[in-house]
């Protein structure tokens, strides 16, 4: 009974730059952990049968057809009775995750303020430029309805958005991620390692890094190499920088810079690209931008993998894709829909990576199961949060092929 | 505390973008974010009696600082994890019983009414 429980909030690595929780603090992201496992779980099933049992036999006698696209699905769910409910519950979880992060953030800012200050004016982790502009698709609305996203804050140079990030992503993904909230970058790196195992990259760059949970573990996983995470977020930065410090982490430069524009760095540069759940933040104009750029300062021979959440796809149920697409319509995910609607590997294909390079795998994060159990899948599974994705990837192909 | 900064208040500021409207009455919208926020309070309350009761039984004497820093170990945690699990189902009757309605279709019980009492 006991084995799939969520594991309690204290069960984080209390890392230097992680903000202290109060008791009380703490208990309000448990209470949500479970909250959004019994949404997902109990309940989530319940919009299976609303829409079997009454949205599409409605939607039938009204057009005479099946559904023929997720959005003709959502419109129909968004009357539905039952899954009105469940988006309200489901979005309250979202913002009381963002409140009580707030607060247990914003009541220590001056702590966390200074010691970031600290550690970054002594670890020269972090390269801030100031000349990066903030993207539409980063400003237009709060990611994640995080108040002020990844780049805003509360006052000039703060840590707010990175601690927030980090101090309440247990509750949204209910602990899958593990002690440190980086089961995404150590499920790569182990992945890497098993399939790739005389790989010694020596430079790595990690694009849409915010506060380096995934680049983070790169580093560690592979201490010969230098690991380039850029972000044009300098508020995610300051934090990301200061936790990598805390935690010991030398190899890894926190520059800000944005992936559409990557003329920092020469062609041919690095030996791994790296984004993890980075795409979806983007937008259609400025994602063929990254994965060209990303294509450029790749050597022959180099790695590039982009981890995100499943692609729909014509072979997934419309009604999955639609519950797959609630975050882009409920959470502020705005590119979110579009970007998993896409044949990737044809996006891929044209930043210049042939098919035959390319390759999908699925990974799973990896964390001390004995205290952080894997997230749930199948009908428990919590479309668009559970740490289980997919990896596109593709080694660049050398020289003489390209020319070929 | 952090100085200069109205910290409650700005901890519940709202996200830029839109908010969709579940309900077709926004009040029923401010009351579901009511019923939500005072379900948690509750169970971080009994959570919060829970670590009483453990350092309690363990010690005889408590204080406030040993309240905030405790951290369950794996019995423990599992055993809370247990009953905030039990306590959400209990506040959520509601929604797993009109699942169930789904899954499991009823006719109205009027109907049995009128077909018993009929001679």
């Amino acid at each position: 009974m006991s084995s799939d429980l969520p594991p309690p909030y204290t069960a984080l690595e209390r890392h230097p730059m992680m903000p202290v929780t109060s008791h009380d603090e703490a208990a309000r992201f448990n209470f949500l952990t479970h909250m959004n496992r019994y949404i997902s779980g109990t309940l989530g099933k319940g919009n299976k049968l609303a829409y079997e049992g009454r949205v599409l036999p409605a939607f039938k006698a009204v057009h005479g057809r099946d559904p023929e696209h997720r959005e003709e699905v959502r419109v129909a769910m968004n009357e539905d009775p039952f899954h009105r409910m469940w988006s309200a519950l489901k979005r309250n979880t979202m913002e009381m995750r963002q409140q009580n992060g707030r607060q247990c953030v914003l009541r220590q800012l001056d702590e966390l303020d200074a010691m970031a200050r600290q550690f970054n004016e002594h670890s020269g982790l972090l390269q801030l430029d100031a000349s990066v502009e903030q993207p539409i698709y980063n400003t237009c609305v709060d990611i994640h309805c995080q108040p002020g996203g990844y780049h805003g804050g509360e006052r000039e140079g703060d840590v707010t958005v990175g601690a927030n990030y980090d101090v309440g992503l247990f509750a949204t993904t209910g602990g899958a991620l593990g002690r440190l909230n980086d089961g995404g970058g150590q499920a790569v790196v182990a992945h890497i390692k098993q399939v790739m195992p005389d790989f010694a990259p020596k430079r790595i760059l990690d694009i849409g890094s915010t506060v380096g949970h995934n680049a983070v573990p790169i580093a560690q996983g592979f201490p010969e190499a230098e690991v380039t995470a850029i972000d044009t977020a300098a508020a995610s930065l300051r934090y990301g920088a200061a936790r990598a410090a805390g935690l010991g982490v030398k190899n890894i430069r926190f520059v800000q810079c944005s992936g559409e524009d990557l003329s920092r760095y020469p062609d041919n540069h690095f030996d791994w690209v790296q984004t993890t759940m980075f795409l979806h933040e983007l937008s259609s104009d400025s994602m063929p931008r990254i994965l060209a750029e990303a294509h450029r300062v790749l050597r022959p021979g180099g790695l590039i993998l982009h981890v995100e959440q499943p692609q729909y796809g014509p072979d997934m149920p419309l009604l999955e894709q639609m519950l797959r697409d609630w975050d882009a319509y409920n959470n502020n995910e705005p590119f979110w829909s579009a970007m998993h609607g896409l044949d990737l590997k044809g996006e891929m294909e044209a930043a210049g990576f042939a098919r035959k390079d390319q390759f999908v795998v699925g990974v799973r994060a990896v964390a001390d199961p004995e205290i952080f159990p894997p997230s749930p899948d199948g009908g428990q599974e919590d479309y668009g949060r559970a740490a289980i994705w997919n990896a596109y990837g593709a080694i660049k192909a050398p020289v003489e092929e390209t020319v070929a | 505390m952090t100085e200069g900064i109205d910290w409650v208040t700005r901890s519940g500021a709202r996200a830029k973008g839109g908010r969709p409207l579940f309900f077709e009455d926004p009040a029923v919208d401010r009351l579901t974010s009511l019923a939500m926020a005072l379900a948690a309070e509750l169970s971080a309350t009994r959570e919060r009696l829970d670590t009483v009761e453990r350092l309690l039984e363990a010690g005889g004497t408590l204080s406030r600082e040993a309240i905030e820093v405790y951290a369950p170990d794996r019995q423990a945690g599992e055993e809370r994890g247990l009953s905030t699990r039990a306590y959400i189902s209990r506040v959520m009757r509601g929604f797993q019983q009109e699942v169930e309605a789904m899954e499991y279709p009823d006719p109205p019980v009027t109907d049995w009414v009128d077909r018993l009492s009929r001679r």
